[in-house]
């Protein structure tokens, strides 16, 4: 890759770019905004994209290939995008010895998705975490970021379909 | 600002406080706030606004009151006397609002004195549930910011390491260095080009710890003092706090709290008109567990993958963009300003010979009271489980206490009546770490339990050393393969051999400790292991004519 050429422009007119810049800015262009920038993406569009590594890459004058390195290396950084709705299963030692992995088993059987996938309309995503530091409330599910504990299979199932029922996503 | 500024603060937040009639305190930290707390705290503020008494009641958020498992809390303090409500509900606030010049609600109430409160003792969460962690002045209040104000008038940097070297404060991340060693070594190594810095590890990836993400939430000045004592201790001008992203309403409030003392001349240039500076940035975490590693956090915060490096050279001497660097975890830092402002000789006279002071602890899983405790050091495990804890729900049996997360190990019954202090964790195989204790039960599947770790160790395994990242994939294989029941005894020599080579030539920590958890589990409760094998009958059979002998199944 060229090393001195100009830094390009954003990979599209979105505004949301301009916040991705701001944090480059602040941190004086430098190599080390690195983890910064990806975190500002991240929270822009909800993940990073091949383009946005390119872009980031180019802005930071750093290979593609470190950027590429440190998206993968952390779990936070998700390279996919998310299903309409999201639900975190904590699976920290509290949540485990709790019945965690009993949780992910119901949304396996129910929807036929592993931690990580998404189902194929795009509705809905399960990711599981390590632990979400709310061990008090073990076990603990986070739905569309609202945290819910102590829940059972039961409460699992009814949650979630609300989650999906039509009338939440007009709401 | 000055200090008689801030003195006057302090004097003027104290009248205000003192002139309202009831202060009520709603507990607003993660675990509460997940059960709605703040809607209790905005409806509760406006039914003593309807009733025409808001002049006369304060009602404030505060941070984490500990007993997680009864949230969401309600405390209140009135004329002396203070009474604790748990489990308040959107329906009890009237009736809360009305008890106010009556009688306690019966129904709600959990008595202060019982064991969980009474039996604590509080240092790093003295202002826990006790102020506003969104307000700089209530921190002032309770004597925030005395003990910077008392290093930067009256000490010499030399003089603050020889207290925190005289306290006896080691490490709470887990190892337990001794803090003062390590701030002297920084202290005394030469600035690169004219830079050191203070790092606050506040990665606390160990699942089942949420000591420090309470700290952070409840009490973030506290953090920010003790670092700023660091900075002026050793010479350092610049810090850095390494959050996880997992922990949102922690940095939320750190940013905001670093802003108000920015504001107030606390931090930033020129500290309370003296001619000492520092600066704080706040750096997020983005999962990775061996970031908690410090050479891998300092590549972290470097803008790299997180892996660590060998060490000589520390980071004490080349750390941060190869300037002198000092790590240390929340709740070390957290420790500083009591130690500064009280002096070492009360510091020293907690706990026990060689592990001074308290420790905080969030207990969690089979146990009754789930929540954060702080305890002097020493204390028994019997105490901690029994009488703070409340024993076991549903009456179920203790069978081990998990501590030190991935690298810790699991404690049985005949360890209750150890003494609590980093040598005799150690001793009886696990380790301090940084306090998670994970209780379990006759329920739970000690090999299960060793499987889950190592599990994590695989897939956290930052892949740069081999003995890590083939060893870990190894021995979790080799796990399942014993827990789906289709081991022999062959597995389980092999899987002894590679817990002593991963731990003997691994890079860093996270390698050297991860068969930990195999190596516990395997010295109280081989008999478990034992019974999965398909050939495990005769040693069982050999280990069952010794039960007793060792006390080890």
């Amino acid at each position: 890759m060229l090393m001195h050429a100009p830094a390009p422009g954003p990979p599209s007119a979105d505004k949301r770019w301009r916040i991705v810049e701001a944090a480059m800015r602040r941190n004086g262009n430098a190599g080390h905004a690195l983890i910064e920038t990806l975190h500002s993406v991240q929270q822009s569009f909800g993940y990073i994209d091949d383009d946005a590594m390119r872009y980031v890459a180019a802005s930071l004058r750093l290979p593609l290939s470190k950027v590429y390195g440190v998206a993968t290396f952390y779990h936070f950084f998700t390279l996919k995008p998310a299903g309409k709705h999201t639900c975190v299963v904590c699976m920290g030692t509290a949540c485990y010895i709790k019945g965690a992995p009993q949780l992910l088993d119901e949304i396996r059987g129910k929807y036929a998705i592993k931690p990580g996938q998404t189902t194929e309309d795009g509705q809905l995503s399960v990711l599981q975490a390590r632990c979400l530091g709310a061990c008090g409330l073990a076990p603990a599910v986070v739905f569309d970021g609202q945290v819910a504990g102590r829940v059972n299979q039961e409460q699992m199932k009814t949650r979630l379909t609300e989650l999906l029922s039509p009338k939440a996503a007009k709401a | 600002m000055t200090p008689e500024e801030l003195g006057k603060l302090a004097a003027k937040e104290q009248k205000a406080r003192s002139a309202c009639k009831h202060r009520v305190n709603v507990c607003c930290a993660a675990g509460c706030a997940s059960m709605n707390s703040d809607k209790i705290k905005d409806d509760l503020q406006s039914a003593i606004k309807e009733k025409g008494i808001a002049d006369q009641v304060q009602v404030r958020s505060v941070g984490c009151m500990g007993l997680c498992a009864a949230g969401p809390l309600v405390s209140i303090e009135s004329e002396g006397k203070s009474v604790m409500y748990k489990g308040v509900t959107d329906g009890d606030v009237s009736e809360v609002v009305e008890s106010l010049e009556g009688k306690p609600i019966e129904r709600l109430n959990l008595p202060t004195d019982m064991p969980f409160f009474a039996r604590q003792e509080k240092i790093v969460l003295e202002n826990c549930g006790v102020i506003d962690p969104e307000r700089i002045e209530d921190y002032i209040a309770v004597g925030g910011y005395a003990a910077l104000i008392k290093a930067l008038t009256e000490m010499t940097p030399a003089g603050v390491v020889g207290e925190i070297t005289r306290s006896g404060l080691r490490g709470r991340g887990g190892a337990g260095y001794p803090t003062g060693l390590k701030w002297g070594t920084v202290a005394k190594s030469p600035a690169r080009e004219g830079r050191k810095y203070i790092v606050c590890n506040a990665d606390e990836g160990d699942p089942g710890a949420f000591m420090d993400r309470s700290v952070l939430e409840s009490d973030p000045h506290r953090v920010l003092e003790g670092m700023a004592i660091a900075a002026y201790a050793v010479g350092a001008t610049h810090g850095f706090l390494y959050v996880r992203a997992e922990y949102p309403l922690a940095i939320k409030r750190l940013k905001r709290a670093i802003s108000q003392a920015q504001k107030i001349g606390v931090l930033g240039a020129n500290i309370l008109s003296t001619t000492f500076s520092f600066n704080l940035e706040i750096r997020l975490g983005a999962g990775a567990f061996v970031c908690g590693e410090e050479t891998a956090l300092i590549a972290s915060i470097e803008g790299n993958r997180g892996q660590p490096r060998p060490r000589p050279p520390y980071p004490a001497e080349f750390g941060l963009w190869g300037c002198p660097t000092l790590i240390n975890n929340v709740e070390t830092f957290a420790n500083i300003a009591p130690i500064v402002d009280r002096g070492f000789r009360w510091f020293a006279s907690i706990g026990t010979d060689k592990s001074k002071g308290t420790k905080v602890f969030a207990l969690a899983g089979k146990i009754e009271n789930t929540g954060l405790v702080e305890v002097p050091m020493g204390i028994k495990l019997r105490d901690i489980i029994e009488d703070i804890g409340g024993g076991i729900p549903d009456g179920g049996k203790f069978k081990a206490v998990q501590t030190g997360g991935p690298s810790g190990g699991c404690i049985p019954k005949q360890y209750m009546d150890m003494p609590i202090d980093y040598e005799s964790v150690k001793e009886a195989g696990s380790i301090m770490g940084s306090g998670g204790m994970i209780v379990m039960d006759e329920s739970s599947s000690m090999v299960d339990v060793a499987k889950y770790f190592m599990e994590f160790c695989k897939s956290e395994s930052c892949g740069k050393c081999v003995p890590c990242r083939v060893g870990t994939a190894q021995m979790y294989d080799l796990l399942e393969k014993i827990h789906k029941g289709e081991g022999a005894s062959d597995d389980l020599a092999m899987l002894e051999s590679l817990c002593e080579l991963v731990s003997q030539t691994s890079l860093c920590g996270l390698g050297q400790t991860a068969p930990n958890p195999v190596l516990s589990t395997l010295r109280y409760f081989r008999h478990e292991y034992l019974e999965l094998l398909r050939d495990g009958q005769k040693e069982l059979a050999a280990a069952g004519a010794d039960k007793g002998k060792d006390g080890a199944v």
